[in-house]
């Protein structure tokens, strides 16, 4: 066993603070420390995106980053996007849209979906299918994914537009 | 997957690099964006009992373009070169390269310098930056030296780089003419089946120039200097390419994996070469 660090991190707008062997994966600190269990572990080989959570504006896989690595970072997971209260958009338009099956895939899902449409408020389809490529769905074929996002895009961006 | 336990440093500079690296010796590896080495850990095979994180390391994140060369800070990720929109101006190659990289989340993380300096046959830069004639920055305590991208590979994960020398930095010659990265893959993520980069100048009609890399048919990236040398001079009519390819297959090495026997990897590599010199042709 190595020496552990101190930590501190931002998760959710929260500041959390522990001592942890650097080795450990993010995904285990969000996991099994923090009880934020919105990020999945699919397939912990960073192929499939289900533990995906953005970390300084960045969509991460949280299995291929050490918890030492983090140190420092702010970290939003889909527990910090919305809640069952308070569905943001995308939440929304997976809902209404059958985005999901299982729903094992789909906080990573949302959660590149978010950083995705924050970087390209208006993506093509094929904009949406390459900046999704690196979350795997087994259940939906991808098509009402791909609806998902682009409802949830017009959405977004009419209430923008109203706003201003 | 936990990988084995190491002893974790952030230094700020790399002189703090260099002294972890001058005490550790070949018990420590740096890492950058660590999207190739921690899976490895994680699987075991590779043991790093002292992990250097490069993120606090200043200096190694500017893309810098002059006259006529290109300089890339090895902390550079592939989505800082997909969205510089100067680099894809005067370079576009690399552009296409990086958007066949891995998928957005690793393209966040993942290096220039950890894809060229990893030595990894899968990676698609050490080949491009054959192709470019690139020149790799390292720096070590005896201070700093060059080596070109066409010298640095010997096997795999084996390259000229010495223990102690950190890659900081790739330069590359402003690229001339048309270009094309072309990769075959088994889907999304994975590395390249055969993947080929081509530069090439056109001069009326004749090519005057041509530099083709090929990716992951050999434990090494391949420049083929004879699959260049084949166009040179042609108009790239059906007859050049069949040369062209034919001097590739010469030069390549693949061995039998998960991607299909040799037959079938041989095959591939002379598909997308012949997609690649077509493609570099037309926008020359």
């Amino acid at each position: 066993m190595s020496k552990k660090m101190h930590i501190k991190l931002k998760v959710n707008g929260k500041d959390e603070e522990f001592l942890a062997e650097p080795r450990e994966l993010l995904i285990y600190t969000l996991r099994e420390r923090l009880n934020i269990t919105g990020p999945h572990i699919g397939c912990d080989t960073s192929h499939c995106g289900a533990c995906t959570v953005t970390i300084n504006g960045k969509s991460v896989k949280s299995c291929t980053m050490f918890v030492a690595q983090a140190d420092g970072g702010d970290i939003t997971t889909i527990e910090g996007i919305g809640g069952p209260d308070d569905l943001h958009p995308l939440q929304e338009a997976f809902k209404e849209h059958h985005g999901l099956q299982c729903g094992f895939c789909t906080p990573g899902m949302i959660t590149r979906a978010a950083k995705l449409l924050e970087e390209n408020p208006n993506p093509t389809e094929e904009e949406i299918r390459f900046g999704m490529a690196g979350n795997i769905c087994r259940c939906t074929g991808y098509q009402n994914i791909v609806k998902s996002i682009q409802a949830a895009a017009a959405e977004m961006n009419a209430a923008k537009e109203a706003a201003e | 997957m936990i990988p084995a336990a190491f002893e974790y440093y952030r230094p700020k500079d790399m002189a703090g690099v260099l002294s972890l690296l001058e005490q550790h010796g070949d018990d420590a590896r740096v890492m950058a964006g660590g999207h190739s080495l921690i899976p490895m850990m994680k699987l075991r095979m590779a043991e790093v009992p002292h992990l250097i994180d490069l993120q606090d390391v200043g200096g190694m994140s500017d893309i810098d373009i002059d006259a006529d060369s290109i300089r890339i800070g090895a902390m550079v990720t592939q989505a800082d070169i997909i969205d510089h929109a100067d680099l894809a101006d005067v370079a576009p190659i690399l552009r296409e390269a990086a958007l066949q990289i891995a998928d957005p989340q690793v393209r966040y993380m993942g290096t220039v310098g950890g894809n060229v300096a990893n030595g990894d046959p899968g990676n698609d830069m050490p080949g491009l930056m054959q192709c470019l004639d690139a020149q790799f920055t390292l720096v070590g305590s005896g201070g700093e030296r060059s080596v070109r991208a066409r010298a640095f590979y010997e096997a795999a994960y084996m390259t000229a780089r010495e223990d102690d020398e950190v890659l900081t930095a790739v330069k590359i010659p402003l690229p001339e003419g048309g270009y094309a990265y072309e990769k075959q893959k088994r889907k999304i993520g994975d590395y390249a089946t055969a993947a080929a980069a081509v530069q090439i100048v056109n001069d009326g009609g004749t090519c005057a120039a041509a530099s083709i890399a090929m990716t992951n048919l050999s434990d090494t990236p391949i420049y083929s200097e004879a699959a260049g040398a084949a166009l040179v001079g042609t108009s790239v009519d059906d007859a050049a390419i069949k040369t062209a390819v034919a001097a590739m297959l010469g030069d390549i090495d693949p061995s039998e994996d998960n991607r299909g026997p040799v037959a079938f990897k041989k095959h591939v590599a002379g598909v997308i070469l012949r997609r690649t010199i077509e493609r570099a042709w037309s926008r020359a």
